[in-house]
């Protein structure tokens, strides 16, 4: 029995999310090895040999893999599928994207976005937008899952495990990478930062979203956003927090101007604080809030500014 | 082209859910239910591109027993040509729903299978994945923009970074995204109209798919509740909170 962990990276570096899966994998026993699938990605690869608790990296190196594309992902890791009994991999747009199409390939279900791991085959998930939450028992011979990354902790790095190369090439004719347009920030990622300040249809335009800049670069935040104001245009659609979008899980959680709907509170509500600021003392978001400010947004956030 | 619709009824995206008293699932019973937010996205989609003249003919798929009838009449409202019920005692695994899915996108022949993320019920975001690793066909999820060039998609997919764009060789299969459009709303002479329209009806042994499973659900709770919090007068009252009594900052 072994678990296959499938590395979330650019190319470049290894995310947080891997640690965080290996702690995961950890739970479902068995040796533990980890396929860093992409092109110039040897840099990755030594950064997950360092994790504790992985017994190998596998590494396919090839322009067929650079972009992650579903088809030759998802090829790949059946491939490879043979000698394992679960294949992990982030709830991302990355593992979402190609791990059903493992699971179909393989014909065995998937279970998406786990928050638990009860034993080897029971896992806990939430549904209905995390108001309910699922304990399921999975008899197919493979489990293949998804994991809810913010929901597990970081695995240390201490280890030193082997790397080997695969020289596996699975390119598909049907599908090819046309273009990229990835927002660019200082700022620490949504889903691995420590601090969180989201803004919502309060913030009334984009140009106001430079209230919470200051206040993020003296926590160290990362920005995020509610749907209202994705959709309003006022910033992109990555920035989102929510059922749609991304879910976060850090130590602090500042909602500012945010109502508080369930698809919002299914993106945060496992935030260790949440701080609510908003002029509507009747808003639902008051209701999970461990500290709420009942005022006007364009008056406390230059004074939050001034007293960090 | 054809293009295949499926649909979901689900709980509608406004009612918070009840958890059965012995745990054992949600409480569904008098609760209104709707086609899934997504698969309303996914059918607006196909209408537009029914309605560029990229597409001839749009038909909307449901599983389940006769109540989804409603869900298909909101499709077919919307301006969907026909539908096809697939009878069905209670939602089967998204496993067991794209082999369905699968059987009937190869019995009409479909171009383009354009359908929702993921269901707002359970959250699986699974179906559409699944279905194109069992037809062999390309796949275009998390959808905001589709164009149809020749014999080609052009996807732009909403990612964890940003957006991404592929072409994919049709016929292929895309998931919506909230941000790929704004469903449109149905008048009453559309709802008049949509019940003239034709809905065939088949079963999961018709389409020769064995409705299995291999998850059980052994229960379901209600997710923690957070221990009420305080109300603070000021900033400096919240930032010495912070601080002192949650040290998080």
């Amino acid at each position: 029995m072994s678990v296959l962990v499938y590395a979330e990276h650019d190319n470049a570096s290894l995310k947080t999310e891997t640690h965080k899966l290996v702690n995961a994998a950890q739970k479902m026993g068995g040796d533990i090895h980890v396929l860093v699938a992409g092109e110039g990605c040897q840099a990755v690869a030594e950064a997950a040999a360092q994790i504790d608790g992985v017994a190998k990296v596998l590494v396919a190196d090839n322009a067929a893999y650079k972009h992650q594309l579903a088809e030759n992902t998802a090829d790949l890791v059946v491939e490879l599928a043979a000698d394992y009994s679960h294949i992990v991999a982030a709830a991302t747009t990355t593992g979402k994207n190609f791990m059903p199409r493992v699971a179909a390939l393989l014909d065995v279900a998937q279970i998406s976005d786990i928050i638990g791991v009860e034993s080897e085959d029971t896992f806990v998930r939430p549904i209905y937008a995390g108001n309910a939450i699922a304990t399921v028992q999975s008899s197919d011979a493979k489990k293949v899952i998804t994991v809810r990354a913010a929901s597990f902790d970081v695995a240390t790095t201490d280890g030193s495990a082997e790397v080997t190369s695969l020289d596996v090439v699975k390119g598909s004719e049907k599908s090819d990478f046309v273009s990229a347009e990835l927002t660019e920030s200082e700022r620490p990622e949504l889903t691995a930062a420590e601090v969180v300040i989201s803004g919502g249809r309060g913030m009334q335009n984009g140009d106001n979203f430079k209230l919470l800049e200051g206040i993020a670069d003296k926590l160290g935040a990362a920005i995020g956003a509610s749907r209202a104001a994705v959709d309003a245009g006022f910033v992109p659609n990555d920035m989102q927090v929510g059922q749609t979008g991304k879910i976060v899980a850090p130590q602090l959680y500042i909602a500012v101007g945010i109502s508080g709907a369930i698809q919002h509170l299914a993106g945060m509500k496992d935030s260790k604080v949440i701080v609510a600021i908003n002029k509507d003392e009747e808003a639902p978001i008051f209701q999970v809030a461990d500290y709420g400010l009942v005022g006007d947004l364009f008056d406390v956030l230059p004074e939050l500014e001034n007293s960090l | 082209m054809k293009i295949l619709v499926p649909v979901k009824r689900v709980i509608d995206y406004n009612v918070k859910v009840r958890i059965k008293q012995d745990g054992s699932d949600v409480d569904l019973s008098n609760t209104k239910m709707s086609i899934n937010p997504f698969c309303e996205i996914a059918v607006e989609e196909a209408l537009r591109l029914r309605e560029a003249g990229t597409a001839s003919e749009v038909i909307a798929v449901c599983i389940g027993p006769k109540i989804v009838k409603e869900q298909i009449l909101a499709a077919l409202a919307m301006g969907a040509d026909r539908a096809i019920r697939i009878d069905v005692e209670e939602q089967p695994e998204p496993l067991v729903i794209a082999r369905l899915l699968a059987k009937v996108a190869e019995q009409e022949d479909a171009g383009l299978i354009m359908m929702g993320k993921q269901a707002i019920d359970s959250d699986n975001n699974q179906v559409g994945q699944m279905l194109a690793g069992i037809m062999g066909r390309p796949q275009g999820t998390f959808a905001s923009v589709v164009k149809i060039e020749g014999d080609e998609a052009l996807v732009t997919r909403e990612v964890d970074g940003g957006l991404q764009t592929v072409a994919l060789k049709l016929p292929a299969i895309v998931t919506a995204d909230l941000r790929l459009n704004e469903p449109r709303f149905t008048t009453l002479p559309d709802i008049m109209k949509a019940k003239r329209k034709p809905i065939a009806e088949t079963t999961a042994a018709d389409l020769g798919v064995e409705v299995t499973s291999t998850q059980q659900q052994l229960s379901v709770a209600a997710p923690a509740t957070r221990q009420a919090g305080i109300k603070v007068a000021s900033v400096d009252e919240l930032v010495d909170k912070l601080k002192n009594e949650a040290k998080v900052i």
